[in-house]
């Protein structure tokens, strides 16, 4: 490993002050950027600990879920008010990673962690845009099984790996950012760039900038994630679904859907959403609204049975959601 | 294994032919059979408290004054040369002392391939070793820093610049089919066996199955890394490292550096896992020519993704079963064949075929491997090499046999079950596999399998029961030494370079021990792990516990001599000789009169004897060459699968095993449910992803290779028939290693049962469901 220096940042505004820096990168638990570093894949030359910033899980005036970037994983999933108000975020967070992961993993890094394309990981051997721009892609023609049917580029298929984001996509988070020019807000649906011909652009967190907070607004439906892996924990999704729904008079009043394990970018469903949404839910429809949303994928032969297994997983789900067991 | 030696077996194998069974080891069974106390005895594991308490030391934390430390370079291209090697910086980094590449590598001969004849022969891969600039496959090792720490080496090593001259390497399974080689011989069996025309009788067979299965790649990932601490002293080397062939490694390392044999010491007390992977490779050798270049003793750890690399694990296969049976479910033909990588460089045959030869009579016979050779790091053995996927295919074909007939599957099996080995004709030694499927099904409530598959079912999953049988052959190696020392205190020790691999390899000799010696368990004290010790056997085949039996035997035979003659003529044993006496309650007394017992203590005081010290070896193992020798299991399993997701999730396991005597039930469960679990992975989610474009493994870490995790593993369930076999030591065979064996077959049976899918190809993941 190369060297660094290490400071540990009181507030943000001293996180701001430092990363500013070249080479600075801001260190959560390190579950991520730690086994990137070791990999030679990240090389920053200065570390700065974001782990003693906000960790508060509070309501916000506006009613919404407040939660600070430093709150550990398993403490944002053992909330009484994550679980009370959006048990699905729970579920999402526990279905990741192991417990140790997730006892150090903040929700800042959980939202900026990177892909765990096999070939993004592997410096020594492996071509990689996103790693080294311009390099080519080893993962067409290669093991593709986890990458992206829907979002890529030629640039770049590889998937955000996170199952969290998928649930914060569903519930319109919004993911608040502090810069040298103050905060803004950004949805959580926008805050992951598609790859482009930039796959080395993951978010749209400008160099220097810190997350400080995600807000998470209220939803009044109940919700449910399923996340679909061979092996029964400690895996990457091969599909994940995060779903709410609200269902009166037979029809559907309000929907979300979010995709994990499919996208390059946690997969918010909006053309599904939209066939749905005043639709009685029955397979026909729930088809119809899959047909629409995939309709530009790019499924390879080692991943097209994702597009199958995403509606499959969504239609027992929202099964499941609207209290029926079609 | 060449024609010559095969011819070499087979002569031997007629000539025992002739032999009168009792004059063969195990020709009188065991004395010990039936008549044991501490033997069968849940005896807790002797190493258990040091590795709980933290005390057991491991081959990477052996202290040492000014240890160095090693990091290894791996190639990232499969075949060509370096043009470049630029280790400036590398060696210009603080704490460097030096690097390590084919130009400054002591030059050695190539490390001899493991095999039967030469003991010396341990290794896994004949490639030279940083001997050149030539790159052989994705992985080699090309270099190697030694640095103050660890982290130094790490470091440095990640500045070495290589530039190489790419050539197309030879990485695709399919195109290597092309030029296939036939072996003569798979281990000590010949691989071609033809018994009448098993073509002809499978296209007249009223009921046939005829398919293709294949199984991937697998890695070995045992917990403890391979790590391996070595200081030179002079012209003399001690080596700590993690091995399954403690004596021969020494020997091997000795001859590779052109040392006499006694200046090399490898110790090795603890081996933290090996399931056949911890054997020589590289990584020692390099260790060793590092330290001398160093003039430091030094420690090199494999990285996790280090073992991938330089590791070899199993070979994938594409294999062919195909059963014809006539209209009463009469198997009229069995054909195996296939194909499974085995580079010119490599050891291990994936023997997948044997198993086929022992496990059902038929009245054709078609078997034959074919050998592929790839520019890869080379397999090697891992748990039940051969057999763990060997019988994935048969015992799928069964299944959809019976289910084509309309019959149940353990029916068919017992309609097949040979009363001699079906190709050799030898008489099976001891075999009760019907009786542990009958035992085994009562017990795991077989009834409830409903033979129409995707009958059963709990909302979204279906649910399906299935069953397979495992094989492993019996093996006791040649060559097996221990030392015997009996104290006037009447105490005992046995020493022998053996291995102990977590396994009870200690606590179940020092039962054993007792039992023979007729001591109290408390008495004996079991010295192993180190090459300065009588050389015994290897940790492999399964073979190491009735290996290391059969010399405690031999020693407690001359012990026996050497304590009559002590005894001489003053003592109630007067007159009586070997035949007539046993060791029982602390000494030595008559078979046929009880009251003539004299004890160790006595005789020794009497002879004014400290001690009395015997060194002996195993008789030569020629049992296993009259009799057919297996050991067998049937395998239930009860498995969900989702109609949603195709995820499987296995509800519960029985293993029913016939191994002979089982000499301690903790210790053997938890070798049971250890090779299931393994099984549960090689079913489901084990895979190494070889990227044929680049010859490159692609999922080198636990992260990204999966093995089973606590929430797959459900209940296991582990009984056995306990009959102990009448021709080999204490009536035990190994169990080591069928704990894996049709456990893969049992789950596909199992997921077809639930959905009416045939999954012929490992791992069975949920993309082949939907
Ligand atoms: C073996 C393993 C299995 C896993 N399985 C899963 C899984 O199944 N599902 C899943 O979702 N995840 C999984 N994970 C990933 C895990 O969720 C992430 O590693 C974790 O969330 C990262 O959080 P961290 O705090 O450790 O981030 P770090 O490693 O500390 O940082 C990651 C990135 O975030 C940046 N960062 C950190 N904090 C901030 C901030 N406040 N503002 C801006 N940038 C910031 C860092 O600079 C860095 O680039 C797994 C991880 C491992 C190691």
């Amino acid at each position: 490993m190369n060297p660094v220096t290490y400071h540990r940042a009181a507030s943000v505004a001293q996180a701001l002050e430092s990363s500013a820096a070249p080479g600075h990168r801001l260190l959560g638990g390190g579950t991520n950027l730690v086994d990137l570093m070791r990999k030679g894949i990240e090389r920053p030359t200065g570390l700065i600990d974001v782990t003693q910033l906000s960790e508060t899980i509070a309501l916000a005036e506006d009613g919404s879920l407040l939660v600070g970037a430093a709150a550990r994983n398993s403490a944002v999933a053992a909330h009484p008010l994550v679980r009370s108000r959006t048990p699905m975020l729970a579920r999402a967070i526990l279905a990741g990673a192991s417990a140790q992961v997730r006892n150090m993993a903040t929700i800042g890094g959980n939202l900026m962690q990177r892909t765990r394309c096999l070939y993004f990981q592997d410096e020594a051997g492996s071509r990689c845009n996103k790693r080294d721009p311009g390099s080519g892609c080893d993962a067409y023609g290669g093991f593709n099984r986890y990458h992206a049917v829907i979002g890529g580029s030629p640039a770049c298929i590889a998937v955000h790996p996170s199952d969290m984001c998928v649930a914060l996509a569903a519930f319109d988070a919004r993911v608040r950012v502090a810069g040298a020019s103050g905060t803004r807000a950004i949805a959580l649906v926008d805050f992951h760039r598609l790859p482009g011909d930039r796959p080395d652009l993951e978010t749209l967190l400008e160099p220097g900038e810190v997350i400080e907070a995600v807000e998470i607004p209220a939803f009044a439906g109940p919700s449910a994630y399923r996340k679909v892996r061979d092996r029964a924990s400690y895996a990457f999704a091969l599909v994940s679904v995060a779903a709410g729904l609200v269902i009166e008079e037979g029809r559907v009043a309000d929907i979300r859907i979010a995709f994990g394990g499919i996208a390059p970018k946690p997969w918010r469903a909006f053309r599904a959403e939209a066939a749905l949404r005043g639709a009685a839910v029955t397979q026909a429809a729930i088809d119809a609204a899959m047909a629409a949303e995939f309709a530009d994928a790019a499924p390879l032969p080692g991943n097209a049975f994702k597009i199958d297994l995403a509606g499959r997983t969504l239609s027992a789900l929202l099964a499941e959601l609207s209290g029926s067991d079609r | 294994m060449s024609r010559m030696q095969n011819a070499v077996i087979a002569s031997v194998k007629t000539a025992l032919g002739w032999v009168p069974a009792q004059w063969l080891p195990g020709g009188t069974p065991d004395p010990l059979i039936g008549r044991s106390a501490a033997i069968g005895r849940q005896d807790n594991r002797l190493d258990g408290p040091a590795k709980v308490g933290g005390l057991a030391r491991f081959s990477a934390e052996v202290p040492l004054q000014r240890l160095s430390y090693a990091a290894l370079v791996y190639s990232s291209i499969v075949r060509g040369r370096i043009t470049r090697l630029d280790t400036a910086a590398a060696e210009a980094t603080p704490g460097v002392i030096l690097v390590m590449t084919h130009r400054n590598m002591p030059r050695i001969g190539l490390v001899p391939l493991i095999g039967v004849t030469d003991l010396s022969a341990v290794g896994n891969s004949s490639l030279p070793i940083l001997q050149d600039a030539t790159i052989r496959y994705n992985g080699q090792v090309v270099a190697a820093v030694v640095a103050e720490t660890q982290e130094q080496a790490d470091h440095a090593a990640s500045l070495i610049e290589i530039d190489y001259a790419a050539e197309p390497g030879k990485t695709r399974f399919e195109e290597a089919k092309t030029d296939a080689r036939t072996p003569a011989s798979i281990l000590i069996e010949k691989n071609h066996v033809s018994v009448g025309n098993a073509e002809r009788e499978l296209a007249a067979a009223a009921h046939r199955v005829d398919n293709v299965y294949r199984t991937p790649g697998q890695n070995h990932n045992a917990i403890e890394l391979h790590a391996v601490t070595v200081a030179w002293d002079g012209d003399s080397l001690v080596v700590h490292d993690t091995i399954q062939m403690v004596a021969s490694s020494a020997k091997a390392l000795a001859k590779l550096f052109g040392l006499k044999k006694d200046k090399v010491r490898v110790l090795s007390p603890f081996v933290g896992g090996g399931f056949g992977g911890k054997g020589l490779w590289d990584h020692q050798v390099v260790a060793v020519a590092a330290a001398k270049l160093a003039g430091r003793p030094l420690r090199l750890v494999l990285s996790r993704e280090g073992v991938y690399r330089i590791v070899g694990g199993r070979s994938p296969s594409e294999q062919r079963v195909a059963l014809g049976a006539d209209a009463d479910g009469r198997f009229t033909a069995i054909v195996h064949t296939g194909y499974s990588i085995m580079p010119p460089h490599g050891a291990c045959p994936e023997q997948y075929s044997l198993c086929t030869r022992a496990l059902y009579r038929s009245k054709s016979f078609e078997i034959l491997q074919r050998h592929l050779d790839l520019d890869i790091v080379p397999n090697t053995y891992m748990r039940a090499p051969g057999e763990a996927i060997g019988t994935f295919a048969v015992e799928c074909a069964v299944d959809e046999l019976a289910h084509e007939m309309g019959i149940d599957p353990i029916e068919l099996r017992r309609r097949n079950e040979p009363d001699r080995h079906p190709i050799h004709g030898s008489p099976f030694s001891q075999r009760a596999l019907i009786q542990a499927y009958e035992q085994g099904a009562a017990r795991f409530g077989w009834v409830r399998r409903q033979a129409e598959p995707g009958t059963l079912r709990d909302g979204e999953w279906r649910i399906g029961l299935g069953c397979a049988s495992g094989s492993f052959p019996y093996a006791r190696m040649p060559g097996a030494n221990v030392r015997l020392t009996l104290r006037s205190d009447g105490s005992a020790t046995i020493a022998s370079s053996a291995q102990e691999m977590g396994m009870g390899t200690a606590t179940v000799q020092v039962q054993h021990a007792a039992d023979r010696l007729g001591l109290p368990v408390e008495a004996i004290g079991f010295e192993l792990g180190d090459s300065a010790l009588p050389a015994g056997p290897m940790a492999g085949g399964s073979s190491q516990t009735v290996s290391l039996a059969a010399a405690i035997m031999a020693a407690s035979e001359k012990l026996t001599a050497e304590l009559l003659r002590l005894a001489g003529n003053d003592s109630p044993l007067a007159g009586l000789r070997a035949g007539d006496v046993r060791l029982l309650d602390g000494g030595i007394g008559a078979i046929e009169d009880p009251s003539r017992h004299e004890s160790y203590r006595s005789i020794l005081a009497r002879a004014a004897r400290d001690e009395i010290v015997v060194d002996a070896a195993g008789s030569a193992p020629l049992e296993m060459l009259k009799f057919a020798m297996h050991s067998s299991s049937a395998i239930f399993c009860e498995v969900r699968v989702s109609d949603v997701t195709g995820e499987i999730r296995v509800e519960r396991m029985l293993g029913s095993f016939d191994c002979g005597t089982i000499l301690n039930p903790k210790t053997a469960a938890s070798q049971f449910r250890g090779g299931m679990i393994m099984g549960l992975g090689l079913a489901l989610t084990e895979e190494t992803l070889f990227d044929e474009r680049s010859g490159r493994i692609m999922n080198a870490t636990l992260a990204d290779y999966h093995i089973p995790v606590h929430l797959d593993v459900p209940e296991i369930e582990v009984m056995w028939t306990g009959i102990a076999d009448p021709r080999s030591p204490l009536g035990a065979r190994g169990i080591g290693e069928i704990g894996i064996t049709g456990v893969g077959a049992a789950i596909a049976n199992a997921v077809f049962n639930a959905t009416g899918k045939r999954v012929r190809e490992l791992p069975i993941t949920l993309d082949k469901l939907l």
